[in-house]
């Protein structure tokens, strides 16, 4: 499924937090290639910075050096405006903690991202209720995240990500606060999404989900360690893999 | 009584460890305080620098006046001579012609009543000088309160009419009334005269006659001195009587005269003073209500924080009324500190305006505090932090403890209609609507807080409209000024602190928004319309509850309605005075970095 063209592309890409003896150097000079179409995994231990880097990628925070390009184009010197654009146009994130608006319904999450984006309320409707569909919750679409289990809040998350058909999808720890159950439901998801060509960046520390991409990245002190490519990834048992099934 | 110690170290403990909340508290509250005592104590104040200035100048107990008929022409003065000689008489003075005349200095105009007196002194209302001499030919003498307003001191040049006068003197006296009540008691304006509020001047007896030109009457002025003064008002009653050609006893060869004693006389210099008192009794209670909201606002930002602090309290066994009760004990220790912070300062503040530009002798004296007014006060300061305590304390104590050792957020509130409202406006909009309604609570706190303050203003302007082509005099001006100053310095505050509380709450959904694609630019707008929806809607609001404001409170007289141009300034300055105040809380709430809030939120 994937192409030799990166989408994505990181040069020596560096973040630092702190100054002089309390220097903390999160991404230390990475490159990276995200091909279209990939599954990217990023293993390590907590504290490795693996999510600075999904962070980075995805235009939330910015780097202290290097270059940043995305479809083409370097967003590392992007103004502000610019990279909110580019969130809401290229990339879509999935947070471990769901980050759902409390106060919104599962249809109303699944819009904001399409009105911020200046989609109208109708269109913006129509495709919250395909998006719902098609991660099983048509029938939760009025329910508020408070009434919906873990699982189905982050799959209302996954979809709120797909809203504006993004170039790339973030995913930090999708699976960390589900249980086995709403972390088979997750990887089927992806698994369709990887399917359907779509790019995404899992940070994860399950060595289960891992084996599902398309390519692992481990990292320790900010810097790649190890990159191995794997050959069975989505494609194989999701169920066998994270261990429902014997 | 453990438990009263408990409740009584919890409470200083916690109002000691924040001090800046405890002292913004203590200022709302304080702030309300201060005004009412400093209109509860004006009552009655003028009745001492009444007599004393009476004693001082031998002031008479009854005026009398007689205008020529059909206020045109001289007056006869002979008609008052009967006076004289009435029982009950013992001394007078007079009859003195008195003129109107434009009065004008190098920046201001003025209408004076201009009375005619001879250099030698007067057995009875004689004006005590307080600087300069008395008559002396080509000089005049400007009653003191008039002098205050217009800004004269001895030695300045004054215009009457078309002649030119230097300022000899500036005197007291209780035969009139100060200025700006001189003809509270009626007078007669006719031409440009009219137009003014006039004040008094005294001339040489020869100069009214030329300044008066033909074209202004000459009236006489008679001062009495009676044997028994109690009896004045019913001397004047009586001999005012026959001004009346259909009145009982009626005599028509008296029919210009009238008659006015000196308690009437005494009554209109407190009008004065009872304006002032009328302005800052509605001034406390629109502090009083203004402060209410600031401490519903700071007391529920306090709770905000202090979710775990009640968490821990109820694990160690405390129960939810000793929570409640401990939270409530702590802001009523502040208000009473507030009460008695209020009610120092609103005493102190007394003489300021009790004694400026006053044209009564007496130095200005510091107002008596009476049992009724402390009571008043303290209850009033208790109420405020008790009542804005109460939905707060009560909630914190009724969560549950788990949730508050997580120092878990309260879910923030729906409001179908405005989330289906907002998808159809532009994303600051949409944004802002959506921040705005998940505290309704607050919303209500906003738009109460600027309707209040709109009120005052409203309610001001329409004081000053109302009084056009005639002076509100400075004692009133100043009242207006302290509490449309202090209004808006309080609603200031709540407006800081609304948007302080809304930044610190919003900082996740701002932060998811960001994430989703918004702009910080339109973060900070739309952090900025939500302070701004409220302060429309209660500027809106100020307007008709300024107009009731001031029904309510008038001391008569019509009520006129500023003009659209006034009314749209002032919810324009509003709304601008609050998007300046909230636009930095408002900037660095949506500049915060994203990763790093919902970082802290996943952690």
């Amino acid at each position: 499924m994937t192409t030799d063209s990166p989408i994505a592309r990181a040069c020596a890409l560096r973040k630092d937090y702190g100054k002089n003896e309390s220097l903390v150097r999160a991404v230390d000079g990475v490159d990276l290639d995200i091909a279209q179409g990939e599954t990217l995994a990023v293993m390590g231990p907590s504290g490795c910075g693996k999510s600075t880097l999904l962070h980075l990628l995805g235009g939330l925070d910015r780097p202290s050096g290097g270059e940043l390009w995305l479809h083409g184009k370097r967003i590392d010197l992007m103004s502000e405006r610019a990279l909110a654009q580019v969130r809401h146009r290229d990339v879509g994130f999935v947070f471990q903690a769901f980050h759902l608006m409390d106060e919104l319904t599962a249809r109303e999450n699944l819009e904001l991202p399409m009105l911020l984006a200046g989609r109208s309320p109708r269109a913006a409707r129509r495709r919250a209720a395909d998006l719902l569909e098609q991660v099983g919750l048509a029938d939760r679409s009025a329910h508020l995240p408070s009434a919906l289990s873990g699982g189905q809040r982050q799959r209302v998350a996954v979809a709120r990500a797909l809203a504006n058909e993004p170039l790339l999808i973030l995913a930090d720890e999708p699976t960390g606060n589900l249980d086995s159950a709403a972390t088979l439901e997750i990887l089927r998801l992806f698994k369709r999404l990887h399917a359907a060509g779509q790019t995404l960046v899992i940070v994860t520390h399950d060595e289960r989900i891992a084996a599902t991409a398309d390519r692992l990245i481990s990292m320790r002190d900010g810097v790649f360690v190890d990159e191995t490519r794997l050959t069975g990834g989505t494609g194989g048992g999701l169920s066998a893999l994270i261990g429902l099934e014997g | 009584m453990g438990k009263l110690l408990l409740v009584y170290r919890l409470a200083v403990k916690d109002v000691r460890h924040r001090p800046a909340q405890a002292l913004l508290l203590l200022l709302a509250i304080a702030a309300g305080a201060a005004t009412l005592t400093l209109g509860l104590a004006l009552g009655g104040t003028t009745n001492n620098p009444y007599a004393r200035t009476k004693a001082a100048t031998s002031g008479p107990d009854v005026v009398a006046d007689v205008a020529p008929s059909g206020f045109s022409g001289t007056a006869n003065a002979s008609e008052l001579a009967p006076l004289e000689h009435t029982s009950g008489v013992v001394a007078h003075s007079g009859p003195f012609p008195v003129t109107w005349a434009l009065l004008r200095t190098g920046h201001a105009t003025a209408g004076a009543e201009v009375e005619g007196r001879s250099a030698a002194p007067s057995p009875v209302d004689q004006p005590t000088m307080l600087r300069g001499s008395w008559l002396r030919p080509g000089g005049v003498v400007v009653e003191a309160g008039f002098a205050d307003a217009l800004g004269l001191r001895v030695g300045d040049r004054l215009t009457l009419g078309a002649r030119s006068f230097r300022v000899d003197g500036i005197a007291v006296t209780a035969a009139f009334p100060s200025y700006t009540q001189l003809c509270s008691l009626g007078c007669t304006l006719v031409g440009a005269v009219g137009n003014y509020d006039p004040g008094l001047v005294w001339v040489s007896q020869a100069d009214v006659a030329p300044l008066a030109g033909g074209s202004e009457p000459v009236e006489y002025f008679l001062n009495l001195k009676l044997a028994d003064p109690g009896a004045a008002a019913g001397f004047a009653a009586r001999y005012s009587a026959h001004a009346f050609p259909a009145g009982p006893g009626a005599n028509p060869s008296l029919s210009g005269l009238s008659l006015t004693a000196w308690q009437d006389i005494r009554a209109s210099d407190a009008k004065a003073l009872a304006n002032v008192r009328l302005v800052l009794l509605t001034g406390s209670w629109l502090l009083a209500l203004l402060a209410l909201a600031s401490v519903a606002v700071l007391v529920g930002g306090r709770m905000a924080e202090q979710t775990r602090r009640v968490g821990l309290l109820k694990a160690v066994g405390g129960t939810p009324r000793l929570v409640a009760v401990v939270l409530l004990a702590e802001n009523a220790l502040v208000g009473l500190c507030a009460a008695a912070v209020g009610l120092l300062a609103g005493w102190l503040a007394g003489p300021l305006i009790n004694g400026a530009g006053a044209g009564l002798l007496g130095a200005p004296s510091i107002p008596p505090l009476t049992g009724s007014t402390v009571g008043i006060v303290i209850a009033l300061a208790l109420a405020v932090a008790i009542v804005a305590t109460f939905v707060p304390a009560i909630r914190a104590a009724g969560q549950s403890t788990v949730a508050a050792l997580e120092d878990a957020a309260r879910p923030p509130g729906r409001r179908a209609w405005a989330i289906r409202l907002s998808a159809h406006l532009p994303a600051t909009l949409l944004v802002g609507v959506r921040l705005a309604v998940r505290r309704p609570r607050r919303l209500v706190l906003s738009v109460f807080s600027v309707a209040v303050t709109a009120s005052g203003l409203v309610a001001v302007l329409i004081l000053h409209t109302s009084s056009a082509g005639w002076s509100l005099g400075p004692r009133v001006t100043e009242a207006t000024t302290i509490v449309s100053v202090m209004l808006v310095v309080l609603a200031a505050v709540n407006a800081v602190f609304i948007a302080w509380t809304t930044v610190i709450e919003a900082r996740h959904p701002a932060a998811l928004t960001r994430a989703l694609g918004a702009t910080p630019k339109q973060i900070t707008a739309g952090l900025s319309v939500t302070q701004l929806l409220p302060a429309l809607i209660g500027a809106l609001l100020g307007i008709p509850g300024g107009i009731g404001i001031y029904d309510a409170a008038k001391n008569g007289g019509a009520t006129t309605i500023p003009s659209v141009i006034g009314l749209v300034l002032i919810v324009a300055v509003t709304l601008l005075v609050i998007a300046v105040l909230t636009a930095i809380p408002a900037r660095i709430g949506a500049r915060r970095p994203v990763a790093e809030v919902l970082q802290a939120e996943t952690a």
